[in-house]
């Protein structure tokens, strides 16, 4: 462990640590004109807060409210000790801006450390970090945390698929920070080059920045040759590092001595007990440039109340089912990309694009499914495809009502993600 | 055994180029050439002088192309030639899964070619009858 005394703490200890953060970040709060209002509004009064159960009495922060406050109305340290910001790519409105003081900065690092630790990370490994640098904090809060632990950091960032290769195999990269959609480019474009994944150096990859199910998971470490961690983090709570697979590979830590975890029934918003599926729900507690308070993630998952066996007793989250918002309906019925995603990536003969369309016809729900042929599995027989699209058909027809309209298209011609992978296209939103 | 190389293309403008342009760069003679195609996508079928060349050319650039075991034989290219090769396929209850023919102007020949499920069987059945598959050096040189 990177930090036994924190990663093992007692938990008595662990809650009294919490309160005390959760306290001095409101606090800190009370000053920011946001919250200021939010807690005049609402008439928390912030010295009454006593204990955890008293997080209940204070309101939830969404997106928009950091919309609103843009630019600076969550700042909650002078802007002189203010030393970063990192802001959301903002596809929809403005962006979100978030604070960093350097003790975050560093506090961030140390996360990002003992999360890297967990996966059996040290010192020795060489990190060559995939991830976009700049306003997005996957690319940056992964290459202070490897600094931090020691590792060699090869801060290559996106794209310029060649160049990747040539630094894996002259530095010998050991651990990669990468996107799965640009794992599974970057898998065949090494082959195409003469050489086969598994015989790289490489030993572990970190997945971020767009969702992906297991299958991809698995399809990622059985064409590197590798271990391929689950991990979780946006922005709003620091970036990557908020929870991390230990090696038992069995849910993800999230840092309890950071955040506050509430999972809630997204319709009634009512507090559910661990176990439950719902939505994810933090408390950033030890960021002094930017507190937020019960912030929905509309992220679902569920506590996995069981202890690990790796002997951490920060809480784990279950890998994430989906987004509330991520969620469509077809044929009244609620369907997540990842659920489709699992079941594509479990046919050997599917390659590693795809594309959801949804369509509307004489008003009724159409779904179309583009997925393109694995080249290796290509027989050569018309009569092979059609089996082949049958089958992708009767599989998903358990999940999803409608019949699904199936396109088979050639290696490499869906969109191929560099960066976050498109992967539903709703036209039924004219 | 002669091959043809089968490729998977989507049935969209410019698809037959992409593969042409392959085989050019890599002076890759066609022989012939067909489709069958099942409305969205297509199986682009190519006898090729160097098919396994032609195949790895293909599968270099990420197209999906594979190698098919095909029988090919040489009939007089006169009314009946054909009917010969079709009775006794058919008289063995042989299904015949995929063909295509061409003429061969300086034999003044023309070659049947054609996909069945056991290329072996059938090319013993074809020896009894008389009639003689075109070996691969032959049909790739023709």
């Amino acid at each position: 462990m990177w930090n036994k005394d924190i990663e093992a703490i007692d938990r008595k200890d662990l809650e009294a640590l919490q309160l005390k953060r959760l306290k001095r970040a409101l606090e800190l709060a009370s000053g920011t004109s946001f919250y200021g209002k939010v807690f005049r509004d609402n008439k928390v009064d912030v010295s009454k807060i006593t204990t955890l159960e008293h997080l209940k009495d204070l309101p939830f922060t969404v997106k928009n409210d950091l919309r609103l406050s843009y630019p600076d109305g969550m700042m909650a340290v002078p802007k002189s000790e203010v030393v970063r910001m990192h802001a959301s790519s903002g596809t929809t409105g403005k962006s979100t801006v978030i604070f960093y003081s350097q003790k975050d900065i560093s506090e961030w690092a140390d996360l990002v450390a003992r999360s890297m630790v967990a996966t059996g990370t040290s010192k020795n490994d060489i990190f060559q970090n995939m991830m976009g640098y700049g306003l997005f904090t996957g690319g940056l809060g992964l290459h202070y945390g490897a600094e931090r632990l020691g590792c060699m950091v090869i801060p290559s960032s996106t794209g310029n698929t060649l160049r990747q290769i040539q630094l894996m195999e002259d530095f010998f990269t050991t651990v990669i920070h990468i996107t799965p959609s640009y794992a599974l480019h970057l898998a065949e474009e090494i082959h195409k080059q003469g050489i086969d994944p598994r015989d790289l150096p490489v030993k572990k990859a970190y997945l971020g920045a767009e969702p992906y199910s297991e299958a991809t998971r698995d399809k990622i470490e059985e064409q590197w040759g590798i271990d391929a961690y689950n991990s979780y983090g946006m922005s709003e709570m620091n970036g990557p590092g908020v929870a991390f697979e230990c090696t038992e590979k069995a849910g993800m830590h999230l840092w309890e001595d950071f955040y506050i975890i509430e999972v809630i029934n997204p319709e009634t918003q009512e507090v559910l007990p661990d176990g439950e599926a719902g939505e994810l729900v933090l408390t950033h507690i030890n960021r002094e440039a930017m507190p937020i308070f019960r912030y929905r993630t509309r992220d679902l998952t569920r506590i996995i109340p069981e202890p690990c066996a790796c002997g951490r007793i920060h809480k784990r989250i279950e890998r994430i089912k989906g987004r509330t918002d991520d969620m469509f309906i077809i044929g009244g019925v609620n369907v997540f990309p990842s659920q489709i995603e699992s079941v594509l990536m479990k046919v050997p003969e599917v390659g590693n694009n795809y594309q959801i369309v949804l369509d509307r016809e004489e008003n009724l729900d159409k779904i179309i499914i583009k997925v393109e042929l694995y080249s290796k599995m290509f027989q050569g027989d018309l009569k092979e495809l059609e089996k082949l699209r049958k089958k992708i058909v009767e599989e998903l027809r358990a999940l999803i009502v409608v019949n699904p309209r199936i396109e088979l298209h050639e290696p490499g011609s869906l969109p191929a993600s560099l960066g976050k992978a498109v992967r539903v296209i709703d036209n039924r939103k004219l | 055994m002669p091959f043809q190389v089968s490729v998977f293309a989507e049935n969209r403008p410019g698809k037959i180029e992409r593969i042409t342009d392959v085989l050019s760069k890599n002076r890759i003679n066609i022989r012939a050439i067909t489709i069958s195609d099942s409305g969205d996508y297509g199986i682009i079928k190519l006898l090729l002088d160097r098919p396994e060349a032609g195949c790895d050319a293909l599968k270099d650039v990420g197209i999906a192309a594979t190698l098919k075991e095909i029988i090919a034989v040489k009939m007089e290219d006169a009314p009946g030639g054909l009917h010969t090769v079709a009775s006794l396929l058919s008289d063995k209850g042989i299904n015949v899964e995929d063909a295509y023919g061409f003429m061969v102007k300086s034999h003044e020949n023309a070659i049947f070619v054609f996909q069945v499920e056991n290329v072996k069987h059938v090319e013993k059945l074809l020896a009894e009858a008389g009639i003689v598959a075109v070996s691969e050096k032959e049909l790739y040189l023709m």
